[in-house]
């Protein structure tokens, strides 16, 4: 990280701590902005799935201090809060950025749970099934570290692991993002340690990372829609002056408004950790208006929209991935139901005014 | 294009305090079978209920004292709004003057208004109608017909009104009405006009609704007078107030409340190891119901803050409506009952109470297509 911007993330020592953390956000999605404007295109985004690692694109994000951004100002890094972490990460779906960021997050904060050093280098998380395997691991063939969360007899672990993996097999998400399957042949491991809950934990981190990811795509999925409605002209005017496209703008802003308050609940909430009831609302909410805010989108669109020289599918084809990761709409909203069914009626609004 | 703004907001020290003590007064009134929670909304009203309110300091919160008000802040009355709808309390007869016909007297009316009027609604013991709509103006509202000529001393008002909720028991009514002819600019020349129920030249005619139910009225002016010191705000500046207080009437919980007694009946009826069906139907309205309630608090804490969020409560208003309206339509679905037409309380009557009441959800306080027109303004589209 160079100077600047070492200034840019260093804590200050104002008398109002939350102005100062909203400040400070507000300075990294301005840098996130810029450097995305830069460097963030479509072209590269469009290489990246053709599986070119955007590596200028890594250090430059490097640079700024958001791949080590949750790691301490003393072990190297930016030492920023999970919750500035979160908006940071929000705003760099928005810009639809095709690299394992979120990953790079969620790893760090799971070395650091389990109390092992962070390695620098390119981060990424895994389940490690009983068979040991590791499925859909995002970008896993690119990264150098894989942090893996396996259930054992005596608790779940956390290890840290190096090395070339076996593929078992390519896969991708909807968006083209790389999910390999992998086996754990060929990687060595680094460190290791228990960490009682560690899965959950990584659900839960995950669930947390792709409503800020889906929020933040949802949005520009709006702005793009609205530019589009506003320059496309048919029957003498553009269609954004159509009643029947100008409803479907409004409630495409009523989805990508839910989505964002939905998942800045769970940021605000989630101050060293993921705040689980809040989390499970934030992935239900998000998860069901990506796919509502997509739709509209194309929509709104249409026919252009639907094709790939277009490139609203750069965010539309994130929200229909990042819904069903990490657990869709359906599975999070049951496990909230459930929650209120067992604990009955009368609990329940007195739970909803207690978050 | 507007940036729609959710700011969240920190509940004031006092909240959880205030919380509890309203919590506590509502189940000593079940407990005292004072009323049936099931059977209420905002929309029932209980006279007695509302001075005790009044008593308790629960209306007029957020007015300055020499009114009757109670000085307290726009999120502190937020949590009484909806512990009092959480808790299905007949808030109906103080709602509306509560809501914001005070507020339209606190900021634009004359003193004598004030002192006359605040003071007797914090008591919880006047009650107001909306005087808005009309046969012939809904949605148009600048269409307005009813007319306001000059009287010795006053205005004369002419004209009639419908849709207007309890107008049989209101004392006052706050009537919008043309004091100019209509010129190329629409929304000039309205003017709001505090009308006395109890004067001559005011006809009541019950209009009953889908339920069967007797709310709404119309209301016919013939020559009603008005005195100057009742006019709200300017004389012609009426459209500019109406818009903004449309911001305090769109914003509530009331907005995403009103069949949150089915909810909690049926929660109860699915019972403690629901199905995969009814676990997830019963979360997926959690996860919507906890980011209304996130939404619309933040529109609390910006009209604290003196803001005009009038299009994040359109847009508030439009989501939570929705929800409202699943409600019933997500349990009907799940559970074997057939509604039924009654006032028992059984669940079955509950069902079909809120599935009559619910088409009225998206079209009382603007439609849902005003609303996402207003949406789409603000989104630079119109």
């Amino acid at each position: 990280m160079n100077q600047a911007n070492q200034s840019t993330l260093a804590a200050g020592s104002s008398t109002d701590p939350a102005a100062e953390a909203a400040a400070l956000d507000a300075m990294f999605v301005d840098t996130i902005d810029r450097l995305c404007a830069d460097q963030a295109n479509r072209a590269l985004r469009e290489q990246a799935e053709d599986g070119v690692w955007p590596a200028a694109l890594w250090a430059a994000f490097d640079e700024i201090g958001l791949v080590r951004c949750l790691v301490s100002e003393a072990a190297g890094g930016a030492g920023i809060s999970l919750c500035s972490a979160l908006r940071a990460l929000k705003r760099t779906a928005y810009h639809a950025v095709p690299l394992p960021l979120a990953e790079s997050m969620m790893a760090t904060r799971l070395l650091q749970a389990a109390g092992l050093e962070v390695p620098e280098g390119v981060l990424t998380v895994a389940r490690l099934d009983p068979e040991g395997a590791m499925p859909r691991v995002a970008w896993g063939e690119r990264a150098g570290f894989i942090v893996t969360v396996g259930a054992g007899g005596d608790g779940d672990t956390v290890s840290l692991l190096s090395g070339r993996a076996t593929l078992i097999r390519q896969e991708k998400n909807l968006a083209g993002e790389p999910r390999p399957t992998l086996g754990r042949a060929g990687l060595q491991q680094v460190a290791h340690a228990q960490l009682g809950g560690a899965a959950n934990l990584l659900e839960l981190y995950g669930a947390l990372a792709r409503s800020a990811q889906m929020a933040g795509a949802l949005e520009r999925a709006l702005h793009l829609s609205l530019e589009y409605a506003n320059e496309r002209v048919q029957f003498g005017r553009p269609i954004g002056k159509f009643q029947a496209v100008q409803h479907l703008l409004a409630v495409q802003a009523s989805h990508a408004a839910a989505a964002s308050a939905a998942c800045d609940a769970a940021i605000d909430a989630s101050l060293d950790a993921p705040e689980s009831f809040l989390v499970a609302l934030a992935k239900a909410r998000t998860s069901e208006a990506a796919g509502q805010g997509a739709d509209i989108a194309h929509q709104v669109h249409g026919a252009m929209g639907f094709t790939r020289e277009h490139s609203l599918h750069h965010v539309t084809r994130r929200l229909y991935a990042w819904r069903d990761e990490y657990g869709g709409e359906a599975y999070w909203q049951q496990r909230i139901g459930r929650l209120i069914c067992a604990q009955g009626a009368d609990a329940f609004w007195p739970m909803l005014t207690g978050l | 294009m507007h940036q729609f703004k959710f700011d969240p907001v920190r509940l004031p020290e006092s909240a959880g305090a205030l919380r509890r003590e309203v919590r506590a007064f509502i189940a000593a009134q079940v407990a005292a079978r004072r009323f049936d929670p099931r059977l209420n909304s905002w929309g029932s009203r209980d006279d007695e209920f509302s001075r005790e309110c009044g008593r308790r300091g629960y209306i007029g919160m957020c007015w300055p004292k020499c009114y009757g008000g109670h000085e307290r802040s726009a999120l502190e009355r937020y949590v009484v709004v909806e512990e009092m709808l959480a808790g299905g309390a007949p808030v109906g007869a103080h709602w509306v003057a509560d809501r914001q016909s005070g507020n339209q007297i606190l900021r634009h009316g004359s003193e004598r208004a004030r002192q006359l009027i605040l003071p007797r609604i914090a008591a919880g013991e006047c009650y107001f109608s909306i005087g808005m709509s009309e046969p012939d103006s809904g949605s148009d509202l600048a269409a307005v017909r009813t007319k306001a000529v000059r009287a010795e001393g006053g205005w004369s008002i002419t004209g009639t009104k419908v849709w207007t909720s309890f107008a049989h028991h209101a004392h006052y009514l706050i009537a919008l009405a043309r004091t100019e002819a209509k010129d190329a600019n629409r929304h000039a020349g309205l003017t709001q006009f505090i009308v006395d129920m109890s004067r001559p030249g005011i006809g009541v005619r019950p209009i009953y609704n889908l339920y069967g139910g007797h709310d709404f009225n119309e209301v016919v002016f013939d020559n009603c007078f008005v005195e100057d010191d009742m006019v709200v705000g300017e004389v012609g500046g009426g459209w500019g107030m109406v818009t903004r207080e449309l911001a305090f009437e769109r914003s509530g919980p009331d907005r995403f409340m009103s069949t949150f007694q089915l909810l909690l009946e049926s929660i109860s009826k699915v019972g403690g190891d629901p199905d995969e069906c009814a676990a997830t139907e019963i979360g997926r309205l959690c996860a919507h119901l906890a980011t209304l309630r996130r939404m619309s608090s933040s529109i609390a804490g910006a009209l604290d803050r003196g803001a005009n969020p009038a299009l994040e409560a359109a847009l508030v208003k439009d989501l939570g409506t929705s929800f409202e309206r699943e409600v019933p339509e997500v349990f009907r679905r799940l559970l074997p009952v057939e509604p039924t037409l009654g006032k028992e309380a059984s669940y079955g009557e509950l069902l079909g109470m809120t599935v009559l009441h619910a088409p009225s959800f998206t079209l009382r306080g603007g439609t849902r297509e005003i609303l996402r027109g207003m949406i789409a303004r603000g989104l630079g589209l119109r």
